[in-house]
């Protein structure tokens, strides 16, 4: 459903990432491994449009993302949880649910979405009245992932849901995000935690210094002797 | 004394809904745009020109002209944003600067060349009533500016914490990428601060109308006062400025009484120092709504 071909984009003069070729069908789990400053965040701020590509095309369900604007490209289904959380923090937790459905796709189904994130995350139903700066990091991280809920989306982009959180914090992101998938949402994982994100894809590609060294299926990455060395501790 | 002391915080209390009405704007447009608007004043000054012009002419009354001002500011505002500020946004400091400075100065010298630097007043039939209470003295103008200036900063609270588009000005000021990712449009809300910032500036020019005199360089006094509240109540909050623009009001009216007629300022500057000696990031901490 979304395609990113031969993709590049920059900070300034310094490139980020560097021919990215990627895709994730309709429902798939997949994942997009690699070391800190591998460019993960950036291949995702590029599918959102938050950084402009400096090389490449990007296509969603057919549509070409280059020239739309972030709150567009929201608007066509993709949810994109930013990297550190990233709540309104003097927003208590309903107010940022809610504003995860300020898109018109999204707003006259919010209630809805609402008893469903609240559901999925009983927790933030408790707290619905805190501020959310005031909140503990893997509560802000529940939110973060509800917020993206709140969108109705057809792609769900992760960045980095275990970024410390203790390892409790860390199975329930894991076990809700499974939950999601298992809805019917497409994800895109960003980890460095592989072993983690193995156990939840199907797909995976590794990206190092901005470029795609691997890809394959979970069995397949696993399975690989430079992927058990760098990244799994084998 | 107790009666005097409570007669220069009644007055301050009162001059002090204007200046909220200002500093409000001006923290506004801070808290969502970033940018420091130093023509805030003169809207008030437009806004006091529109009442006056309508007073004179069609004899409508100054409050009641506050539904032609309001209007006309908040076009001019998302005018303002559309055409020149959004031309600035994203790059240093230092354009967005001299932009509002310049037209603050270009505003200001149309209207000298425009309206000349006369002073002008309305004279409407309650300018000069009062309530008597006990043995205070509470101008009936004042206190019609001071109630509906409250009343008006109430309903862009009600605004900002009850529709998706006041939410959406909130979400944008605390994290601007983060809320474009929620769909939201950074130049529609941004367009919407300006309106309503300049619209209420428009609002404090018609409500001064029935008291103070209208003149090219009359902005200049309420855009200090609303900085200072601005500062004293943390950058980009709306509850901040309002309560520091009120304390401000209070503090110069106390500097009149007690101090001598020309040191209001000093007492307000004062208060302005010492808060950001003691809290650096305003009276309401590091903390923005
Ligand atoms: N805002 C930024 N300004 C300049 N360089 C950046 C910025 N964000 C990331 N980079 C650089 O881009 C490269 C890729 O970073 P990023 O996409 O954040 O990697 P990852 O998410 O895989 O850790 C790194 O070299 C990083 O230093
Ligand atoms: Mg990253």
């Amino acid at each position: 459903m979304i395609e990113l071909s031969d993709v590049s984009a920059s900070y300034g003069n310094v490139p980020a990432i560097n021919g990215v070729t990627i895709n994730v069908g309709e429902g798939e789990a997949v994942g997009l491994l690699g070391a800190n400053g591998a460019g993960k965040s950036t291949t995702l701020r590029a599918i959102s449009g938050l950084v402009k590509l400096t090389s490449g095309a990007i296509t969603f369900l057919g549509v070409d993302l280059a020239s739309l604007p972030p709150h567009k490209i929201t608007e066509l289904g993709i949810a994109h949880v930013p990297e550190g959380r990233q709540v309104f923090p003097e927003m208590t937790v309903n107010e940022n649910l809610e504003i995860g459905s300020y898109a018109p796709r999204a707003k006259a189904d919010r209630a809805s979405s609402l008893d469903l994130v609240y559901s999925i995350f009983p927790r933030l139903a408790e707290r619905r009245k805190q501020l959310a700066g005031t909140m503990s990091g893997g509560e802000q991280q529940m939110l973060a992932v509800g917020r993206g809920l709140m969108l109705k989306p057809r792609l769900l982009m992760l960045d980095e849901p275990s970024l410390g959180l203790a390892p409790v914090m860390c199975d329930v992101t894991f076990e809700k995000v499974a939950e999601i998938h298992k809805m019917g949402t497409a994800i895109l994982l960003v980890e460095q935690n592989v072993s983690r994100a193995l156990t939840l894809v199907q797909r995976a590609y590794v990206l190092e210094s901005g470029k795609v060294i691997l890809d394959g299926t979970t069995a397949q990455l696993a399975g690989n002797k430079q992927v058990q060395a760098a990244y799994l501790g084998i | 004394m107790l009666e005097i002391l409570a007669q220069a915080v009644i007055n301050g209390l009162l001059i002090g809904g204007i200046y909220a009405l200002v500093s409000i704007g001006v923290t506004l447009i801070f808290g969502v745009v970033k940018i420091v608007n130093f023509a805030q004043g003169e809207f008030v000054m437009i806004g006091m020109y529109i009442s006056f012009f309508l007073a004179t002419q069609f004899g409508i009354d100054p409050i009641v002209s506050l539904a032609v001002s309001m209007p006309v500011l908040f076009v001019i505002g998302v005018l303002i944003q559309h055409f020149l500020i959004r031309r600035v946004l994203g790059l240093n400091d230092l354009p967005q600067i001299f932009l509002t400075f310049a037209l603050s100065l270009l505003i200001v010298n149309l209207s000298l060349m425009l309206f000349t630097a006369n002073y002008r007043t309305v004279h409407t039939w309650y300018s000069d009533e009062a309530f008597r209470v006990g043995g205070l003295y509470i101008p009936v103008a004042k206190l019609v500016a001071f109630v509906l200036a409250m009343i008006l900063s109430g309903a862009l609270w009600i605004f900002l914490h009850t529709t998706d588009l006041g939410k959406a000005m909130r979400a944008a000021s605390q994290n601007r990428d983060v809320a474009q990712l929620m769909g939201i449009n950074p130049n529609r809300v941004f367009a919407v601060a300006l309106g309503i910032a300049l619209a209420l500036a428009g609002a404090a020019g018609s409500l001064l109308m029935p008291f103070y005199p209208a003149y090219p360089l009359v902005g200049q006094v309420f855009v200090l006062m609303a900085f200072v509240a601005v500062v004293l109540g943390t950058l980009g909050n709306v509850i901040g400025a309002l309560i520091a623009s009120l304390l401000m009001g209070v503090a110069e009216s106390l500097g009149i009484q007690f101090i001598g007629a020309d040191s209001g300022l000093i007492v307000v500057f004062m208060l302005l120092l010492i808060t950001l000696a003691l809290r650096p990031s305003g009276l309401a901490g590091g903390r923005r709504r």
